[in-house]
């Protein structure tokens, strides 16, 4: 908890910029629930918030954490250690303790957990929550609002907007039934009534945000990417379940029937693939995605779709591999999958999400590439964003929404589906040809008319028109982006979810003396053309991502940028414990490189 | 494959069968699939959809080449996989009319479990199965429909797997309109195409048409001029919304009864999506896609 001394401070009460609590329990409890209200409350009082869980592959049970970081700066990762734990459990304790910070406050169910005698680096408050609550609740609710109970000490103890968090409540609970709802505010009372400054000599409170702002939604990672495609005007698509990537497919299956569309659960990830490039061809921009071992069933469905060039979007939302590897831990291993996976050279565009706000732009910014390149765009994204909850600025819908368009409108005596001098632009059913030869569109190399063809040269010259148009991709892009130094000792280069990290690092670092800048990518192929210009403005060249480093040290992106630039300042620092980065891992290991 | 065969004439909102017409078909001379394509021109003649809003999709194999020879709109695909690609097609699409070609290996082998889930949702379309019982392009191993005993290049002493049952397996599918016809009985398949055509769902034909090169004389049995039997199914006898009687002719013994296996009319999959849009439109009282968007993002305030 970083703190600021005002300058008459209430005697009991401290003014903070931010504070990252940390609630440990099992994953009935109901702890994802207080941290998505405490995520919810920050969004709408324009506070920062970011949150990290934990879930266990199990179907039901086993231990879970959530993890709230809120604060009235920017508030860039879910934080190293935690100022607060709420435990549960005994096992909630024994785990998770060494997360706390020394001065920070454990705040734990005295029924269940029971201190070592030895710890004193922290304040220790014990209440009795399960007891407390059942006895707020009547016999029958037995342990169920623990969670809501606890969250009314957190609002006492963090002078918390109540009737903000009741309205929250009210929108959560108020659908489903009257019990409902008043046994959360039976058990939210209970909490914040409880008598709290016996045990705790003080309040905290969160220094006043800046509200000037738009205001800020509230949304995980792959809510913001559904919302992004809807923008983008993608109305159809078609998927197969896997963790994490599911909730996409459930959310899109629930929205785009209000919107015209239809999203078609397959019989499996290939089917899912052939249904949404069916959809395309047919002239409707569609969406398929997964997580890793579906991405892999896909790879031959989209070599058609890049040899074809049809539009089409793909999702990733990437977990830890290889194989069904760690189902609910994060890892960034698919980027030379999305990059080259499927037979052939089959150029396509891959864009990385840096984070939840950025998974909307991200999501959005791929259905224009699609449709302007006729191609196959690839989406990263990964398990530690799609359940992450962050506040953002809600977008400007009016000036971004795209409505679909169905390109069926006659085409000229001289159409040539393949132009070679030309960015192709799919005729889809429905088109009258004026030349009277319909296009067939094919997984064969062909001519310019579509039709089939095994000349060498005409091979080459198709090669390369897919593979520049990739390059006059790149060329539109705006110049990248360097944060902090231009110039100097270290670039720390990144992609996908570990901007966080990364920037809290590089800002933490700089402040300290260090000369230091920080380079994400949001376009992983085609990379960008200014990389080369400016690695060399850098001593080093650090690469920080989470998968392996390979047979030749060297983790996915280092080993593409080393091949780009040939740059051997170029550095990789990569891990794969299926956690994200923590900033002092990340610090110790630019010092180590 | 030869040159592209630009047609010389080709009227808006009328089919010819020069104008349907394209690239001259790169079968073997007496392939059986020459006779599915002229029996496909006739019916197409005769119904006179718009040209523009006909699609012709296959997968792989020799029969899967035929979207190459019919002037529409048309999709080779990948192996196997023809039919969610045209499930994408015909969902996305209410205004077109969706073909699919195959053959056995497509349709029974690497495109099976699709050929289930297309059938089970009752997808609008029509599918015709080019069954040779062998694989031709590949030159000659053994098909999921080769007959124990079948000397093939990965069977060299003969085929030891028992075949699919085509017909069991089409039903069993879920498909709403399943058939049989023979290529050289032009009439009769005529007659089946059409009928598929007309049926509002998934409507699936297997159409024996002989492989001259590996596998011939495969249907002689049902072939007249060989000495065969072409016994068609009596309508009168046969209620077509029979699942059972359906399954009892395909347990006949080969080479079995052609014509109309089944045939129900169920909810389309495509029915069911336009509904679930109705339904949905009308609780959102036709908000723009807008206000619909603004409305969710207010959710997340």
């Amino acid at each position: 908890m970083s703190t600021e001394t005002s300058a008459s401070p209430p005697p009991s009460e401290e003014l903070i910029n931010d504070a990252v609590i940390r609630l440990a329990g099992n994953s009935q409890d109901g702890i994802q629930s207080i941290g998505g209200f405490l995520a919810r409350l920050a969004g709408r009082s324009a506070q920062e918030v970011m949150t990290y869980m934990t879930i266990p592959a199990t179907i039901s049970g086993g231990p879970s954490i959530f993890q709230v970081r809120m604060g009235t700066g920017e508030v860039l990762s879910a934080g190293d250690e935690a100022d607060f734990l709420v435990a549960f459990y005994q096992h909630s304790y024994d785990d998770h303790i060494s997360h706390l910070k020394d001065g920070g406050v454990l705040l734990y169910d005295s029924d269940h957990v029971e201190l070592s005698e030895d710890e004193n680096r922290f304040l220790k408050v014990g209440v009795p929550i399960a007891a407390l609550t059942v006895e707020a609740l009547g016999g029958s609710a037995r342990e169920k609002g623990k969670n809501i109970f606890t969250l009314g000490l957190l609002a006492r103890i963090f002078k918390l907007d109540v009737d903000k968090l009741r309205g929250i409540f009210k929108e959560r609970f108020g659908s489903k039934s009257e019990d409902i709802l008043r046994n959360a505010n039976l058990a939210f009372d209970a909490g914040y009534s409880y008598p709290i400054d016996n045990v705790m000599d003080r309040y905290y409170a969160f220094l006043a945000p800046d509200e000037s702002g738009p205001p800020q939604v509230t949304m995980d990672g792959n809510t913001a990417i559904v919302l992004g495609l809807l923008t983008g005007g993608v109305r159809h698509g078609a998927g197969y379940p896997i963790t994490p990537w599911s909730t996409i497919m459930e959310m899109l299956r629930s929205q785009l029937p209000k919107y015209g569309g239809t999203f078609v659960q397959a019989e499996d990830e290939i089917a899912a693939a052939s249904i949404a490039i069916g959809f395309s061809y047919a002239g409707r921009l569609a969406v398929t995605g997964s997580s890793g071992p579906g991405i892999s069933l896909k790879l031959e469905s989209l070599g058609w779709a890049s040899m074809a060039e049809i539009p089409l979007i793909v999702i990733n939302i990437q977990r830890g591999g290889p194989s069904t590897g760690l189902p609910t831990n994060v890892e960034q291993s698919d980027l030379l999958q999305a990059i080259y996976g499927s037979h052939g050279d089959c150029p396509r565009i891959v864009l990385a999400a840096q984070n939840v706000e950025d998974c909307f732009y991200t999501a959005l910014e791929a259905t224009k590439i699609a449709r302007a390149y006729s191609v196959p765009v690839f989406v990263l994204s990964d398990m530690s964003m799609a359940s992450r909850i962050e506040a953002f600025d809600e977008p400007d819908l009016d000036s971004l929404i795209i409505e679909p368009e169905l390109a069926t409108e006659n085409r000229p005596v001289d159409f040539k589906p393949y132009d070679l001098n030309r960015i192709t632009r799919h005729a889809p059913p429905g088109s009258w040809i004026e030349g009277g030869k319909f296009p067939q569109v094919t997984g064969l190399e062909h001519d310019e008319t579509g039709h089939p063809s095994a000349n060498p040269e005409m091979h080459v010259k198709m090669m390369a028109k897919r593979r520049d148009k990739i390059k006059a991709f790149a060329d539109s892009l705006d110049a990248s982006e360097v944060f902090g130094d231009q110039e100097g000792d270290t670039l720390v280069v990144g992609w996908g979810s570990t901007w966080g990290p990364i920037r809290e690092t590089v800002i933490r670092q700089r402040s300290a003396g260090k000369k230091m800048g920080h380079l994400h990518l949001r376009y992983v192929n085609p990379l960008p053309n200014d990389l080369d210009e400016i690695f060399n403005r850098f001593k080093d060249i650090i690469v920080v991502e989470m998968n392996d480093q390979g047979l030749y040290g060297c983790g996915q992106l280092a080993s593409l940028l080393r091949a780009k630039t040939c740059n051997s300042a170029i550095r990789s620092m990569a891990k794969t414990d299926g956690l994200t980065f923590k900033i002092r891992e990340i610090i110790k290991g630019i010092e180590s490189l | 494959m030869s040159a592209s065969s630009v047609p010389a004439t080709v009227e808006r909102g009328k089919i010819t069968k020069k104008g349907i017409a394209a690239d001259h078909p790169t079968w073997c001379p007496g392939c059986g699939d020459f006779a599915v394509l002229a029996a496909f021109f006739k019916t197409l003649e005769k119904l006179q959809f718009p040209q523009e809003n006909i699609v012709t999709i296959a997968g792989i194999g020799c029969s899967s080449r035929f979207p190459y020879f019919v002037n529409t709109h048309g999709a080779h695909f990948i192996h196997g996989r023809a039919l969610p690609f045209a499930t994408g097609v015909s969902l996305g699409r209410d205004d077109l009319h969706v073909f699919v070609f195959g053959g056995d290996g497509d349709g029974f082998s690497i495109g099976g479990n699709h050929l289930d889930h297309a059938g089970r949702k009752n997808i609008r379309l029509t599918y015709v199965i080019m069954d040779n019982f062998v694989y031709g392009l590949t030159k000659k191993q053994t098909s999921p429909t080769s007959p124990q005993g079948f000397r093939s290049k990965t069977d060299p002493t003969g085929a030891i797997d028992r075949p699919t049952n085509p017909m069991r397996k089409l039903l069993s599918s879920g498909a709403t309109f399943v058939a049989r016809t023979h290529a050289t009985q032009i009439k009769h398949m005529m007659e089946i195409y059409e009928r598929a055509i007309h049926h509002d769902g998934f409507s699936v034909v297997e159409c024996l048409s002989e492989c001259v090169e590996f596998y011939k004389g495969a249907f002689d049995a049902a072939l007249p001029r060989k000495g065969g039997v072409f016994n068609v199914i009596d309508e009168e006898e046969h209620d077509v919304t029979n699942m059972a009687g359906a399954l009892a002719l395909a347990e006949e013994n080969w080479p079995g009864k052609f014509g109309v296996y089944y045939q129900k009319k169920e909810p389309t999959k495509n029915e069911n999506e336009q509904k679930l849009i109705g339904s949905a439109r009308a609780k959102t009282k036709g908000a723009s896609d807008l206000d619909l968007l603004k409305k969710t993002f207010a959710r997340m305030k």
